[in-house]
């Protein structure tokens, strides 16, 4: 069984957003740039479906700049055994939608027959939530998302899903797509000797045309502003101080 | 404009309160019909009837219903969108996982967490972990969106609108429900408590977020957690309060040996009055909290229980 792996470049977690001053979007030049946390948290999962020997083959894939190369050379230094680059875009501060990144995915689906895709449940940048969803919706397949627990067996899959009432185990149809939450699992980090390996790792590129697909996006961003920033606040010396303010306001 | 609503039913009872704010911002956009899913919801639905401003409830009722499960519910969805010009839920993990299969199935955008409704096709919404706020336009023939509760008031309950039996699709058999993992509580529920007490990593262990509970119930306040505090095994998964993890507004929100990392703030920092107790006077915590002690929990928090009338 195939997996692929779709991996975006976001903003790493670590950076501090700028939102420019024109209002035009938030300011992606020459900020450090990593791989979206959940993301690396499907790319683990893939490489420990293929350890126990329920994978035969990780495949990796971005779908944005060119500069995605280095995405997915983090994931074949994870160890992901190929990478595809669908390049849908020239420019950084370009968010290419989840509608367009699914109907992309399912343009590689229809070319490399996977038994399952491992998606991150919610990009850092745009926090859509949706890929994952809108892919199996394009494929006609079974769905899991939020998952913080899978096992493979045979022609279906058992996930547990984090729920807002706590957590729900439902078991899925194969081929599937799970959406992963935080705690699936802790990925690996990529030691030196592989991360010289993957620069030998094939990478094939590809754009959104040669796939025949239209990013054109259905949401024009009119304009990127800043949250309403909350005032200062005061520091008080001791908890008889606070509830004495709590008590002023009327919050107690 | 014509606006079909998913109320939120869980076990078969409508989630007044996430449903009847979503229902504030689709009222903003047009006439709003409410459509309430399940194995049996002719109770959600009569509730449902009587929020203010809700001209028909559908009800769809059917085994393939019962567990939110994506597939099912989501060719219903389909199978009405041709009466509407906007799909909305109030944004739950239930609607997260629908409605992007909704939109898809219709070849249109999702539009995640609206914040507010400029005009029927323009919207508000939060990125970047809330430290920027979109506002798009949508192109699409119908729109699918998720509503962010903790923006918009909840519309009264005085209405008393038509409610209307609907057929269940055929469920395409891809997916089937195991079991769930509720834990009940007698605890207002995080998204819509009026005051949230919070426990983070610094609070220690699971036996130590007991001081948290104490505080909370004292002040008859639901409990959140960091994401520390969650993967450190001291609060359960639907606790977490953040990015990934659930966004509330209360009029207090106490956070408890949290350092207050943009991943935390971001569902937690429009509440109306921040209280930060941290040990570390640099704590990111204090740049957002309206009254800051620096203190060691062990000690204030007991302390401030004591107080508290
Ligand atoms: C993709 C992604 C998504 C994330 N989503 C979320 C999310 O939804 N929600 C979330 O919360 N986090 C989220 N995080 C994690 C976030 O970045 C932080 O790691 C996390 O919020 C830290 O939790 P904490 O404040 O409890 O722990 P820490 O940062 O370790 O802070 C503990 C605090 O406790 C204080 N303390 C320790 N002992 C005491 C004492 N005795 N008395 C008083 N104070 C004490 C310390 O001074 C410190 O400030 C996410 C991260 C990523 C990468």
């Amino acid at each position: 069984m195939k997996v692929l792996v779709p991996v975006k470049r976001v903003i790493d977690y670590n950076v501090k957003v700028r939102v420019k001053a024109d209002g035009s979007g938030v300011d992606l030049a020459n900020v450090k740039m990593s791989m979206n946390p959940f993301d690396e948290i499907a790319v683990e999962q893939a490489i420990r479906l293929k350890e126990a020997g329920q994978a035969d083959e990780v495949i990796a894939v971005s779908i944005g700049v060119k500069q995605n190369q280095e995405t997915l050379r983090t994931a074949l230094a994870m160890g992901a055994d190929r990478a595809i680059l669908v390049v849908a875009t020239e420019d950084v501060h370009t968010d290419i939608e989840p509608l367009a990144v699914a109907k992309i995915l399912k343009a590689v689906i229809d070319e490399e027959k996977p038994g399952i895709v491992l998606a991150g449940k919610q990009a850092i940048d745009n926090d859509m939530n949706a890929t994952g969803q809108m892919l199996a919706a394009l494929t006609g397949w079974s769905q899991a998302t939020f998952v913080s627990e899978l096992s493979v067996e045979g022609n279906s899959a058992v996930v547990t899903r984090e729920v807002d009432g706590g957590l729900q185990t439902i078991k899925v149809t194969m081929p599937t797509i799970v959406t992963v939450d935080l705690r699936l699992n802790e990925p690996r980090y990529a030691s030196l000797p592989n991360i010289m390996k993957a620069k030998k790792k094939p990478l094939d590129e590809k754009s959104a045309e040669d796939l025949g697909v239209d990013v054109t996006p259905r949401l024009k961003i009119e304009s990127t502003g800043e949250p309403e920033a909350r005032l200062a606040g005061i520091k008080v010396g001791s908890v008889e101080e606070l509830v004495e303010k709590l008590k002023e306001v009327g919050a107690v | 404009m014509a606006v079909l609503l998913i109320a939120e039913v869980n076990g078969g009872t409508l989630s007044v309160d996430s449903t009847a704010k979503a229902l504030t911002a689709a009222k903003q956009i047009g006439e709003v019909t409410v459509l309430c899913v399940g194995s049996g919801c002719t109770d959600a639905a009569q509730a449902a009837a009587k929020l203010e401003g809700v001209s028909k409830v559908l009800c769809a009722q059917s085994d393939a219903y019962g567990h939110d499960l994506a597939e099912p519910i989501a060719d219903l969805i389909v199978s009405l969108s041709s009466n509407y010009t906007h799909i909305v839920a109030p944004s739950t993990s239930a609607s997260k996982n629908i409605l992007p299969r909704v939109a898809a199935l219709l070849d249109v955008m999702i539009i995640s967490e609206v914040t507010a409704v400029i005009d029927a096709d323009t919207f508000e919404r939060p990125i970047y972990a809330g430290n920027a706020i979109q506002t798009v336009k949508s192109s699409d023939q119908i729109k699918v969106a998720t509503i962010r509760t903790s923006t918009f008031e909840a519309s009264n309950e005085a209405g008393m609108a038509e409610v209307a039996s609907i057929d269940a699709c055929a469920d395409p058999g891809l997916s089937e429900w195991v079991e769930d993992k509720v834990a009940a509580s007698d605890r207002p529920e995080l998204t819509s408590a009026g005051i949230v007490v919070s426990g983070g990593r610094g609070v220690g262990s699971e036996d130590d977020f007991k001081i948290i509970e104490g505080l909370a119930d004292k002040l008859g306040a639901a409990v959140g957690a960091s994401r520390a505090a969650v993967d450190s095994g001291y609060a359960p998964n639907d606790w977490q309060v953040g990015q990934t993890g659930k966004v509330v507004a209360p009029d207090l929100y106490v956070a408890v040996g949290i350092s207050g990392a943009i991943q935390h703030l971001a569902g937690m920092k429009d509440s109306k009055v921040i209280v930060a107790i941290n040990k570390d006077e640099e704590a990111p915590i204090f740049q957002v909290a309206d009254f800051g002690l620096v203190a060691d929990l062990f000690d204030a928090v007991p302390k401030l229980t004591d107080q508290i009338a």
